[in-house]
């Protein structure tokens, strides 16, 4: 229990320190979250009336940021695999970071789901046996039971391992192990899950196919993968956290097949609902033509599909993957593809025209984006804070002092620019972990 | 899209004591209730869910609302609770044939249910459709309006909650928070609600509604006989919707739905639908009948049919 109290505040005494360079990344994270709560203020104030959404269209950017972050989240999958399953050492290495981004992104899709009630204060009817969780009927239950379960397992493992190291004890297997295995299909089941909440619904024929479940898979496999590469690029280069080479080109590898099958699956879809051309055609019209002159999300979509295209072939031909630069913007089209195409591109055409084929168009309010980018700062607050702690202690520069209570912090500084010289090799856990 | 635009501006020029202002008050929502206010307040934040109150929790709650309401309003407003009838399961009827598409349903309803008047909130919806195309809601017109109604080669169709016998909308609900009565009434407890909204993106007839805002209901305005699961004034943000007028229909001798009270061209009937003598019950096996949305097997207990 000491231990763990010693830990804690060592951890708080290590966050407290960094170069100009981090202090400033913080204190712009801060500045972005403080706008955004004053803006949820006014919004608990004033009502969602405040945002664009209606009842023609009742979810909007904040469910469409939720979705896509689920995506992102599930991808940490990903990395675990090759790292615990196939034990291929250049992946382990880098899996915890995988895990710490799943919990960052899974904190953002449980504060845009709150950002989204109209009484957050009820959260607690959501708690089974207090409240009234319609378990297992509401597929939106089940998206609270395997948000949270994905949550406590990554945040869990990470920092049972980072913990471990910290006191420079071997993390014990038959603890980790089961975990790990389970993180697995836990990370599956928040996207699938995710996936049949708009799925299961008749009334709405945009998301009523069945190919949305392999479709969202796919594309978090994209997504996810994406960002972690380039955070990846971005600790290598402001950290001194070694990365090796082959690690983020298996990871881009593996982008590759899973934008196949995305575009796979996408051209599956337009194909049934363009030839078959029913009534249920016009929210894909909306989305991709514009519907009576409708046509909020046409250039956007169109946007996504030329940048995932185009992220495809980046990824598919070996000298442009190979190559850091072209990397790295292949990894960002990917990025905000997907963003689009399972953000906004995913959750309106669903209510686009609405039941009653009415065509109410939406765009986000100034409140919904202030909001929507306080989330995002919180996430990357969070993430930084956790990387802040997690690299040093993979580097072996934050370990526990030699009177045992203490903390050796050996990295006063963490994010400074890199030259080849500064590049720490990391704790080598892996091999012994591994058999 | 220009509505939009006007509301970022507004809330992006919003003066700086003004953001202050709301940033306080909402420091003030959060904080503590003080201790005069804190009572009723505290009880409304625990207050258990309907179905699981017992008799004398019913009766507090019951209480507590009508002194807030009558507070708020200036006026005695009375909340019943009142159970389903033994042996009534409610159908509604309405003829497309007649149906001439003059609204008085519409507002009949919103002054019945107490719902806001701004922003506006209507629990019926009444479409203007082609004769030539039929029931082809691609080219429904929804804000129809003409000096004066029917217009030639247009026919209404008035859409409101169908009161399914396979609801999506219960069945999605994370909270249990709406649900089926067993004379067949969807109801929701606005006290649980808590905003989601999953049950509108299920419902496939666009029947439920949310408080997106306050809801503006002036005291003049106000019906003070209310059912605690119908038409009692509702808080911003949560979802309501048509319970075929509970308030009324339950009591004995029961009352008609208003809207149904004030059709001018007798387009809309309502009975028991385990009655073989009713009204609903005689149209449903003699005149030419359909379901709205058949094929997503909602089972509706609100009937489209044509009686001449």
């Amino acid at each position: 229990m000491k231990n763990i109290w010693h830990f804690f505040t060592g951890t708080l005494v290590l966050v407290s320190k960094g170069s100009k360079a981090y202090y400033g990344w913080v204190l712009i994270l801060l500045t972005l979250m403080a706008i955004g709560a004053t803006a949820y203020v006014q919004q608990m104030n004033e009502g969602l009336i405040i945002t664009s959404m209606r009842d023609q269209v009742s979810w909007g950017f904040y469910i469409s940021n939720f979705t896509f972050l689920v995506g992102v989240a599930a991808a940490a999958v990903l990395l675990v695999i090759p790292a615990y399953v196939y034990h291929w050492k250049p992946i382990k290495e880098i899996a915890v970071l995988g895990e710490l981004l799943a919990v960052s992104a899974i904190v953002m899709c449980l504060l845009f789901v709150t950002a989204d009630l109209g009484h957050p204060e009820r959260f607690w009817h959501l708690i089974p046996k207090i409240g009234r969780l319609n378990f297992p009927q509401s597929l939106l239950a089940w998206d609270v039971v395997v948000l949270n379960t994905y949550l406590a397992l990554n945040l869990t493992i990470a920092v049972y391992i980072l913990y471990s190291l910290y006191y420079k004890r071997t993390p014990n297997k038959s603890f980790t192990t089961p975990l790990l295995l389970l993180s697995i299909p836990s990370a599956i089941s928040i996207h699938t899950v995710t996936a049949f909440l708009y799925n299961g619904l008749g009334a709405r024929p945009f998301w009523n196919s069945s190919i949305l479940v392999p479709r969202f898979l796919a594309s978090a496999f994209c997504s996810g993968p994406a960002f972690m590469i380039i955070i990846f690029f971005l600790v290598r280069k402001y950290t001194k956290f070694r990365i090796d080479d082959k690690a983020i080109q298996k990871v881009a590898e593996l982008i590759a097949y899973a934008m196949f099958v995305n575009l796979l699956l996408l051209g599956a879809e337009l194909f049934k609902e363009y030839y078959t051309a029913s009534a249920h055609l016009a929210p894909v019209q909306y989305l991709f033509q514009g519907l009576h002159g409708h046509s909020a999300l046409v250039p956007w979509i169109w946007t996504a599909m030329v940048f995932n295209i185009t992220a495809f072939f980046l990824f598919l031909v070996p000298d442009t993957r190979r190559n850091n630069v072209t990397l790295m913007i292949a990894c960002i089209l990917v990025f905000v593809g997907v963003y689009i195409e399972k953000g906004m591109g995913l959750v309106i055409p669903g209510f686009i025209p609405d039941v009653l084929h009415e065509i109410y168009e939406y765009s986000p309010t100034g409140v919904e984006l202030l909001i929507s980018m306080g989330i995002w700062a919180t996430g990357l607050f969070v993430f930084t804070m956790l990387l802040r702690v997690a690299i040093p202690i993979l580097n072996g520069d934050f370990h526990v002092a030699d009177d045992g209570v203490g903390s050796f912090i050996g990295d006063q500084l963490f994010l400074v620019q890199q030259g080849p010289e500064d590049v720490a090799k990391p704790v080598d856990f892996g091999d012994e972990y591994a058999d | 899209m220009s509505d939009n635009s006007k509301c970022d501006n507004h809330v992006l020029h919003k003066s700086r004591r003004k953001v202050l202002k709301s940033l306080a008050a909402g420091i003030g929502l959060i904080a503590l209730p003080g201790k005069e206010a804190s009572a009723s307040v505290w009880e409304e934040f625990f207050q258990k869910h309907f179905r699981e109150l017992s008799k004398d929790e019913l009766k507090q709650v019951i209480t507590r609302l009508e002194k807030k309401y009558s507070q708020q309003f200036g006026k005695q407003v009375n909340v019943k609770a009142t159970p389903p009838i033994e042996g009534v399961k409610y159908g509604y009827g309405l003829d497309l044939s007649r149906c001439i598409g003059c609204r008085r349903c519409v507002y009949a309803c919103v002054g019945e249910n107490n719902q806001s008047r701004d922003p506006q909130i209507h629990w019926i919806r009444v479409m203007q459709l082609d004769k030539e195309k039929g029931v082809d809601l691609s080219h429904a017109e929804h804000y129809y309006n003409p000096a004066t109604v029917p217009e030639k080669g247009h026919f209404y169709m008035p859409v409101q909650c169908q009161q399914c016998e396979k609801p999506p909308c219960t069945k999605v609900c994370p909270v249990q928070a709406t649900w089926k009565e067993n004379d067949g009434i969807v109801v929701v407890d606005y006290n649980w609600c808590i905003g989601c909204r999953y049950c509108m993106a299920a419902c496939p007839y666009g029947a439920r509604h949310f408080n997106w805002g306050k809801p503006g209901l002036p005291a003049k305005d106000v019906n003070t006989n209310t059912h605690y699961l119908g038409n009692r004034p509702r808080p911003k943000g949560v979802v309501e919707k048509c319970t075929f007028c509970i308030q009324r229909t339950r009591e004995q001798p029961g009352r008609y739905p208003a809207c149904e009270e004030i059709c001018p061209v007798g387009a809309r009937k309502f009975g028991n639908l385990l009655d073989p003598e009713s009204e609903i019950r005689y149209l449903i096996e003699n005149k030419r009948v359909f379901i709205f949305k058949e094929e997503l097997n909602t089972q509706p207990k609100f009937f489209y049919f044509y009686a001449t």
